[in-house]
């Protein structure tokens, strides 16, 4: 049995994250799953009770999602267009149990391929806050995924947020995700896309990303380049073809084959504009 | 700071949070999961644990008023807030608006997803009063259920936002049966008061653990558990020297599979040790620090290996790795195939399937004197008891089983699993020994259903009356028997469909691999064979130019014919009516779908149909079932009834029986249910048995008390019996019995019925001719389905459900046991795949939640039973076997390839399409 820490400051937490030797936890759900039937040896750093870590804000040139929200505190957020996708995805991370237990930052954190957050983030181009006792430290996050389950983050660093830049209020997003099953279900397939357009309703800056089809989340270069110019609304899925998912690198497992979880990504993607315009 | 100080630091250090209103304090561990704490140490065992892992939802509690699973909440988050489990719901009239809206509903079956719902449906309704159906499923939606399909799961959430017309029923003598009575456990269960497996421990028991084998095949060697052993609480290592008979199986002649491993294990997750201590070392202990060293051996995976020449042998006794080779021959077969005008011949293949009970296998064992006594969730108790005799090598009589409430079965509580091994470690000990399966243990180790390989040939003339079938069914029996003779027995009596077919060639067989043990499960290998002959038979309608309705009609076998088993059906084969129930059904949906596919779109409709039968009881094998019903000197009546109830509703449809038959109202009945030492053998719950073999006991048992009181009472046949005041009042006259007058029986009361049934059933031949079973069940079913062609997804929208149960004796529960066979049916063709070493826990291997099920919409048909108590007969598992052929023929119809392989995983359809469509 390992020790306990639930500070209420993030002061206390910093100065015992740089003693090393801590696990963070915050809602549990990646936790506890993985050690069923096992005693947990960790010392457990548990953020949930520092104050100032909770909520999503409004930070003038950035929205905040502190280390403490949950997809529920998303969903229930006022927030504007640009986060649909994000809050599409929240809506079907596990069962509304889940959502109400686990972070934005732990799904980040855990970085597993599947992680419905991760891709409607890349595309919001997230940034994550990191500290330590040396100061904040802010990356893009996609350089703090690293592969699965590997991040940049230090043992002596905690995560206390996301960074999502502010977008212009003409900014959609949206996200598509693919499954098995309905509800509480591992995306075979994840699509989620950023649209900003300028005042005659261009594309001006896209950002488009594919989930669980490779080690990280991935964004589609070609596809994003594609759209620029486009008209929301004008068909977009018809831009979508067979090179924009080429450079997947999707596995085999029990969920799907790799050849189809690669067809598969392309039709999501249509699937995402299509959704995104309000067809279908 | 490390090591130690967790512990330290809380040894005077309490958290405090707030119970169901009340102020509670717990120490201890702050990571422990807050639904331990609140089992263990707070002893309200409503919240139930169904995987630890957040994937189940039945631990589903409110943490300051949003739900939460309890698994995954450490105590240590909780201090200061406010928690409500499913004891905190009760109104001061005992169930609250919900609860009883869940209980007129029948939405508890088990009962062990029920607290979890209840929960997360409270936290709906604080926010939205008056949710819509998909409101509800979106609330609900984490929550797993493997009983009711969850339609009545939603009807009762929104019934309790806005009442509807469902009222609760409360019948006079003579009208129970047929009566939509609430459950006679449903207040237990739906209050948190019902105990299940793991609910019910002793405070001073030991806890066990099992190490299994993370290899397929290898060779044993245990190490040196000295430091295990010297571990502060644990008391001892059980391994196979220490079981006095190590061998169990469901055959008496074969006791294959080991209580733990002697040498060899032949599967995954097959025992080898076993480790008893106090619950506090136990948690401590991480079981990969046993030393035991496997040193693998050649393994064999899947049945062509099995079969193939100079293939390794699973099992020193059985060359060839071959269980059992069966058959059913009838006229002659190759010269139907020879004169026919249509043939249509495939191969199909099923996967393993995991019964995914919510409930994982749990109970406990004490010593008293030189008899066990073993308190565990079962189906099968006299079954439990004799295996657990002859492990022990004790007498039967020295082994009393005791069931706990049941959180779903489905055939995998048939064989045993914690009974040895806390029977071995109680009576070693001394002292009462408890074990809860964790969710990827009881995966890994328990029964699955057997996966088939299937080569079937069926045959018509030009009208469409079939001339001839042939099928080869191979099972994949695992590394052990179980229940492998009985499906392999099954199967080929069952193959050629609820059809009249004059030529007959089917051959059921089962191989050994280095595989689970597969066993029973709802349908004993019958819906992998529907899989097959309904394909065939879409076939043959096409090839016919029939309607596919039509063409089932024309075939549907009828009284006065021959089954493939030469058995000429004497009554109740109500197929026929049952596809005349669906050709409304059937020709509308037919209809929509081509409006619908007309206008385009991404997803297809398509419109199928699946026909099955069943043999209810034991095959050609006799399955007694004895009920008693007692008088006693107060005047009120006990009955004793030993048929387990396991959602399947036997302690509600019983008494029902007894009620009418007997006279009496159930407010004046006690009831003592499947106590080995205090009820008469009842069979197991299986082989949709109970209603039709049990419930005619019952009706005998009820039918003998009444006639010893028209006796005493001297009254005629139809004589009231009326109750007043603890004496019997009968008949018009009026004649009153004081049973306290009545001589005392030993037993204590002043008058006992009993009533035995064994179904007449006779054996059968070399060529599988004979009676296998005394009644048959028959259904129907139209699967109305929605296919993305470009993804594979297919979305089951409606199930048109007819099923001959003979007669309903609780309506309720008969739809409650075909909406949830609709959904196991549904897992079968969609989504359910057990493969060894990687879906062993619930989120890698998917079972059906709220929203992949269709609106399902049962149609009773009532074609009496004549040997049946009031004319019924089974319904356990014909819901679930025309469920995936149906939809399989739906499929077909939507975007036109035929599915040989089940489940139709969304890669495995998009193959299908991209192969027809040539890309």
């Amino acid at each position: 049995m390992g020790a306990y820490l639930r500070p209420a400051s993030l002061d206390e937490a910093i100065a015992a994250a740089g003693q090393g030797g801590w696990m963070l936890l915050a809602g549990g759900t990646d936790f506890y799953p993985a050690r069923v039937g096992k005693p947990v040896r960790e010392n457990i750093l548990d953020i949930t009770g520092i104050e100032e870590l909770r909520g999503i804000s409004d930070r003038g040139d950035a929205w905040h999602i502190g280390a403490g929200a949950t997809w529920s505190d998303l969903r229930k957020a006022d927030l504007p267009a640009c986060f649909d996708g994000l809050k599409a995805a929240a809506a079907e991370v596990g069962g509304v149990q889940i959502q109400n237990a686990a972070t934005i930052c732990g799904n980040i954190c855990n970085a597993s391929p599947a992680a419905d957050g991760v891709p409607p983030l890349l595309a919001l181009s997230a940034r994550v806050e990191l500290v330590d006792r040396g100061g904040i430290e802010d990356m893009p996050l996609s350089k703090f995924i690293l592969g699965n389950r590997r991040t940049a983050r230090r043992p002596d660093q905690i995560v206390t947020g996301i960074r999502i830049p502010r977008r212009p209020a003409a900014s959609k997003s949206a996200f598509y995700k693919l499954g098995a099953r309905r509800y509480l279900v591992i995306s075979i397939v994840m699509a989620a896309c950023t649209l900003d357009s300028d005042e005659n309703g261009a594309i001006t800056r896209a950002r488009v990303v594919v989930g669980a089809c490779s080690e990280v989340a991935t964004r589609i270069a070609g596809l994003e380049e594609a759209l620029i110019g486009r008209q929301i609304g004008s068909g977009l899925a018809d831009l979508v073809d067979h090179s924009h998912v080429a450079g997947l690198k999707p596995i085999d497992d029990v969920r799907a084959t790799a050849g189809y979880r690669t067809e598969a990504a392309a039709e999501a993607l249509r699937r995402l504009f299509d959704k995104l315009e309000g067809r279908e | 700071m490390m090591d130690g100080d967790r512990q330290a630091g809380l040894a005077g250090r309490t958290i405090a949070f707030s119970v169901n209103g009340s102020e509670v304090e717990v120490t201890g561990d702050p990571m422990r999961r807050l639904a331990d704490a609140l089992r263990g140490e707070l002893g309200l065992t409503g919240t139930k644990i169904g995987c630890n892992a957040g994937d189940c939802g039945a631990c589903t509690l409110l943490l300051d008023g949003a739900q939460v699973c309890g698994c995954m909440v450490p105590v240590g988050q909780v201090a200061g807030r406010e928690v409500v489990t499913v004891e905190g719901l009760e109104g001061t009239d005992g169930m609250n608006r919900l609860q009883e809206a869940f209980q007129r509903h029948g939405a508890a079956q088990c009962g062990i997803c029920t607290p979890g719902m209840l929960m997360a449906a409270t936290d709906l309704l604080a926010s939205d009063p008056s949710p819509d159906r998909q409101a509800v499923m979106d609330a609900l939606g984490g929550v797993l259920c493997r009983c009711t399909g969850y339609q009545k799961i939603v009807e009762a959430v929104l019934d309790a936002a806005a009442p509807t017309s469902v009222a609760a029923v409360a019948p006079e003598p003579g009208g129970y049966v047929g009566a939509r009575v609430g459950r006679t456990d449903g207040f237990a269960k739906i209050t948190g008061r019902a105990q299940f497996g793991a609910d019910g421990f002793p405070a001073d028991a030991l806890w066990l653990r099992v190490v299994r084998s993370p290899q397929a095949s290898a060779k044993v060697e245990l190490g040196d558990f000295t430091e295990i052993l010297s571990r502060p609480g644990i008391e001892r290592v059980l391994t196979a020297a220490d079981v006095p008979f190590n061998g169990f199986g469901i055959y008496p002649d074969i006791k294959d599979q080991p209580v733990l491993t002697d040498k060899v294990v032949r599967y995954r997750g097959q025992a080898v040790v076993a480790v008893v201590g106090t619950r506090e070392a136990i948690d401590a202990l991480d079981l990969a620090d046993i030393p035991i060293t496997y040193t693998p051996l050649p393994s064999v995976t899947g049945v062509v290996e099995a079969m193939a020449d100079g293939a390794p042998q699973v099992l020193p006794d059985r060359p060839g790795n071959l269980l059992i080779d069966g058959r059913v021959r009838k006229g002659d077969a190759a010269a139907g195939f020879a004169s026919a005008a249509c043939v249509a011949e495939d191969d199909f293949r099923t996967a393993f399937v995991e019964h995914a009970y919510i409930e994982p296998e749990a109970g406990w064992a004490r010593r008293v004197g030189d008899r066990i006594e073993i308190t565990a969730c079962t189906q099968a108790p006299y079954m439990d008891r004799d295996e657990t005799a002859n492990v022990m090598q004790l007498t039967p009589e020295a082994v009393r089983i005791v069931p706990t409430a049941c959180g779903g079965g489905f055939g995998g509580k048939l064989d045993i699993s914690v009974q040895p091994l806390v029977a071995v470690a109680a009576w070693l000990t001394g002292k009462p020994v408890a074990t809860v399966y964790e969710r990827p243990e009881s995966m890994m180790s328990s029964t699955k259903r057997h996966p088939s390989t299937i080569h079937a040939k069926f045959a018509c003339d030009r009208d469409g009356y079939l001339q001839a079938c042939a099928m080869d069914a191979i099972f994949n029996t695992g590394a052990y028997a179980s229940w492998g003779p009985t499906v392999a027995g099954r199967v080929p009596v069952h193959a050629s469909g609820p059809y009249f077919v004059p030529n007959v060639e089917n051959r059921g067989r089962a191989y050994f691999t280095n595989e689970p043990p597969s066993g029973a499960f709802r349908g004993f290998g019958v819906p992998q064979a529907a899989i097959a002959h309904e394909c065939l038979l879409d076939d043959l309608a096409e090839q016919t130019g029939l309607d596919r309705l039509e063409f089932r009609r024309r075939n549907a076998i009828a009284v006065g014919q021959e089954t493939a088993c030469g058995q000429v059906l004497k009554a109740s084969a109500g197929l026929g009516a049952c596809i005349d129930a669906l050709r409304a059904p059937w020709d509308a949906a037919l209809a929509e779908a081509r409006s619908l596919n007309a206008k385009g779109g991404r997803w297809k409709r398509g419109v199928g149909i699946g026909c099955m039968w069943y043999g209810i009881g034991n095959t050609s094998m006799s399955n007694p079932s004895t009920i008693r019903i007692g008088l006693k000197p107060d005047g009120r009546f006990t009955l004793f009834s030993g048929a387990v109830d396991i959602g399947q509703g036997s302690y509600t449809i019983v008494p029902q029986i007894v009620a009418d038959a007997l006279g009496v109202g159930l407010e004046h009945m006690d009831f003592v249910f499947g106590d080995t030492d205090l009820t008469p053998d009842a069979g197991k719950t299986s082989a949709s048995r109970q209603t039709f073999v049990t419930g005619k006991a019952a009706e005998l048992a009820g039918l003998d008390l009444r006639a010893q009181i028209l006796r005493a009472a001297n009254a005629g046949p139809d004589a009231a019996i009326r109750i007043e005041g603890g004496r019997l009042v009968v008949g018009e006259e009026g004649s009153v019995i004081d049973p306290a007058r009545l001589p005392l029986r030993d037993d204590g009361f002043a008058l006992m019925g009993e009533g035995t049934f064994d179904p007449p059933t006779e054996p059968l031949d070399a060529n599988g001719q004979g009676v296998p079973y005394a009644t048959y069940g028959f259904a129907a079913q139209v699967a109305v389905v929605d296919v993305d062609p470009k993804l594979g997804l297919v979305k089951v929208r409606r199930i048109h459900a007819a099923h001959d149960v003979g007669k309903a004796i609780n309506p309720t529960q008969v739809e409650g046991q075909i909406h949830g066979g609709i959904a196991q049916g549904l897992g079968l063709a969609l989504m359910e795949e057990y493969l060894p070493g990687r879906t062993e826990n619930l989120h890698d291997y998917l079972i059906p939640t709220f929203g992949d099920m269709p609106e399902m919409d049962v149609i009773l048909v009532e074609d009496e039973e004549p040997l049946g108590p009031y004319g019924a007969k089974g319904v356990g598992e014909p819901g679930l076997v025309a469920t995936a052929p149906a939809i399989f023929g739906a499929v077909r119809h939507a975007v036109g390839v035929r599915v040989r392989q089940a489940p139709l995983l969304p890669h495995r359809l998009r193959e299908l399409v991209r192969q027809k469509e040539g890309v």
